[in-house]
């Protein structure tokens, strides 16, 4: 329509307003989508990461703590459990498979998993799906180590290379192992979870390069050479390891076993439901979540706020424009919908940029997340209940938008046919 | 004896929270095709009466009566519309939307009136030949009518007023930000132009210097009664 078209030459007379206008609407929605989609995100993240593990067993502590350093590695244990307390459990009626994980070590930041076979062959991601060896092979010899997809990618890996753990989980580790490199057996396919940033080694491989370090140092002379550990290899096994990881052979079985090994009377365990205890989580940083929100929507109302003001300071700099409208036939609704066209126009496209601002963030700070935390984030459309919050925001931009309309309708039947300026 | 084209009678306006109407105007006419000089000061109640002609405001008593249209028994949009089908307008000064070029500025009141659009015939056409008559020289057509010198803004202004032919061009002092050799050749383009387009002209200026140039004058502080405010 004609008047369509002079709203949109007025707006780009104004451009530099309108698009300060746009940036600032643009951002608080950005900020707002962004809260939205990571809070979905990072939850879906997590819980893809522990789809097929029914109970994780460590030592004695806060469930969720058992399960941010045994899964996703966020923070370290602070007891170990004992390998026969490990071999007890895996020989219960209810338990189809136990996954061992000896944690401690490190390779340029990654973190190091003593673990067993079983580890590949039962552990389930995402939905329900099992590992799977891209390149090579599962560790065959004691010092062969598989690595995870990220791991091989950002260290330029290929299968048959040799590294050196390093000793404690820092990125940066003084002490290395490097009395024993470990060849790489395999490399696995991607998972989108902390698998694909961890390195594995069997028990016994952890075992042998601890030999020697019960204090924590290297005793000097103390380790065995390579040769000599192989000979013991099927005799190595660590005293204690962190954590396990069990699937049962029936659902139902879970809280009962539960229930058993948090009363364990050899030793002090604490048994955790993935699943259970990420809403545990949830809730700890719900109310961190909820300010959050508090804190985007206060941030909307603020852009909001800003275009009524560019809006109303531009009225007054238009009356000229609109006396020359309505001396040449524009009547005084029309020029009020200039007004909230104009407003409808600007939290639209402050809006769609908001929106790409947001997945733009989301896609730039995906590898960082999943790097530092083992959460991935994927760049989804926003759900139904974002779009429909969008939409109520275009609303209510429209809505504050009548208050220069009203004031500008009247006006325009004040002014009459004067040019006032 | 040519035919009536407005009529005014037993006028009377008052502005809402005064106590004395600013305008009582027992009789105006205008015939079609004429061109009338009307001497007003300010303070003479002019923008009201034009306000009151241009339909923007309705009248307290009295009528209006274009031909046999009484504008004060039309509705808000109505009087919109009439406006915008038949009354060309000119202001002092700041008449074009400045980010609009000069062609569009001449095409404005199409875009509020299909009829004028009508008259106006091919509408980039007629805002072209307008253009010309007004002697603006081409190169300045697709401009930003910001570009403009003010004697050049005031001719598309002129142009603006006449486009699609209106019963009535209302021009409220366009000359007096102009020279004096400007003005008369601003009035002789004028002139020429509303002819062409068969228009009538009401002008209101306090320089009755022009006045000698139109077919008739009247003096606004004589014929209003009402009580004119300094």
């Amino acid at each position: 329509m004609n008047l369509l078209r002079l709203a949109w030459g007025s707006l780009l007379n104004r451009r530099f307003a309108v698009i300060l206008t746009i940036c600032t609407i643009a951002l608080s929605i950005g900020l707002l989508v962004l809260v939205e989609q990571m809070r979905a995100e990072v939850r879906q993240g997590f819980y893809r990461s522990v789809s097929g593990t029914d109970l994780i067993v460590g030592a004695r502590t806060a469930p969720v703590q058992l399960l941010l350093y045994s899964v996703f590695g966020i923070g370290d244990a602070t007891n170990n459990i004992s390998f026969q307390t490990y071999q007890e459990l895996s020989e219960l009626r209810e338990v189809a498979w136990a996954v061992p994980m000896a944690l401690g070590d490190s390779h340029r930041g990654f973190r190091v998993v003593g673990t067993s076979a079983a580890f590949f062959e039962h552990f389930q991601y995402g939905n329900r799906q099992p590992l799977r060896v891209a390149d090579g092979q599962v560790f065959a010899d004691l010092f062969e180590v598989v690595v995870g997809h990220q791991v091989a990618r950002q260290l330029g890996y290929s299968v048959g290379d040799q590294i050196v753990l390093a000793h404690g989980t820092g990125r940066v580790s003084l002490q290395q192992h490097d009395d024993h490199p470990f060849t790489i057996s395999g490399i696995l396919a991607p998972t989108a979870t902390p698998v694909d940033q961890q390195l594995f080694v069997s028990l016994a491989a952890h075992q042998a390069i601890h030999i020697g370090w019960e204090t924590g140092m290297q005793r000097p002379g103390a380790a065995i050479d390579p040769d000599q550990a192989r000979a013991r290899a099927e005799t190595l096994r660590p005293q204690s390891i962190t954590s396990v990881l069990l699937g049962l052979t029936s659902r139902a079985a879970v809280f009962g076993l539960q229930r058993r090994v948090n009363d364990y009377r050899a030793e002090a365990l604490t048994a955790v439901m993935p699943g259970i205890t990420l809403q545990e989580l949830w809730r700890i940083t719900g109310l961190a979540e909820q300010i959050l929100r508090v804190v985007a929507g206060l941030v909307v109302l603020a852009g909001l706020l800003g275009m009524l003001t560019v809006l109303l300071t531009t009225l007054n700099e238009r009356r000229r424009e609109m006396a020359i409208l309505r001396a040449n036939g524009a009547r005084p609704v029309q020029i009020a919908g200039l007004l909230v066209f104009e407003a409808g126009l600007i939290a639209a496209a402050g809006i769609a940029v908001g929106l790409l601002l947001a997945l733009g963030v989301q896609f730039l700070a995906a590898p960082w997340l999943l790097a530092n935390f083992g959460v991935h984030v994927g760049v989804s459309l926003p759900a139904l209940a974002v779009w429909q919050v969008l939409g109520g925001i275009w609303l209510a931009g429209i809505v504050v938008a009548l208050v220069p309309a009203l004031l500008a309708y009247r006006r325009t039947l004040a002014d009459g046919m004067q040019i006032r300026t | 004896m040519s035919e009536t084209l407005l009529h005014v009678q037993d006028l009377t306006f008052t502005w809402p929270g005064d106590d004395k109407p600013v305008l009582v105007l027992p009789e105006l006419k205008l015939d079609c095709g004429e061109k009338l000089f009307l001497f007003g000061p300010s303070g003479s109640g002019k923008s009201t009466l034009l306000a009151l002609i241009g339909g923007l405001i309705r009248p307290g008593q009295g009528s209006i009566r274009f031909k046999d249209t009484d504008l004060g028994r039309l509705s808000g949009p109505g009087r919109d519309r009439f406006r915008a089908e038949h009354l060309g307008v000119i202001f002092q000064q700041f008449n074009l939307l400045p980010w609009l070029d000069v062609r569009a500025n001449v095409a404005l009141p199409c875009r509020f009136s299909r009829a004028r659009a009508r008259r106006a015939g091919p509408v980039q056409a007629a805002a072209e030949r307008l253009l010309q008559g007004m002697d603006l020289d081409r190169s300045l057509w697709s401009r930003r009518a910001d570009e403009l010198s003010v004697g050049q803004q005031q001719r598309v202004a002129a142009a603006r007023a006449l486009i699609g032919q209106p019963a009535l061009v209302l021009a409220d002092e366009p000359t007096s930000a102009l020279d004096s050799d400007r003005r008369s050749q601003f009035l002789d383009l004028l002139f020429g132009q509303a002819e062409a387009a068969g228009s009538s002209l009401l002008f209101v200026s306090h320089d009755r210097e022009l006045a000698s140039r139109f077919d008739r004058q009247l003096d606004l502080a004589e014929i209003n009664q009402g009580g004119v405010v300094a």
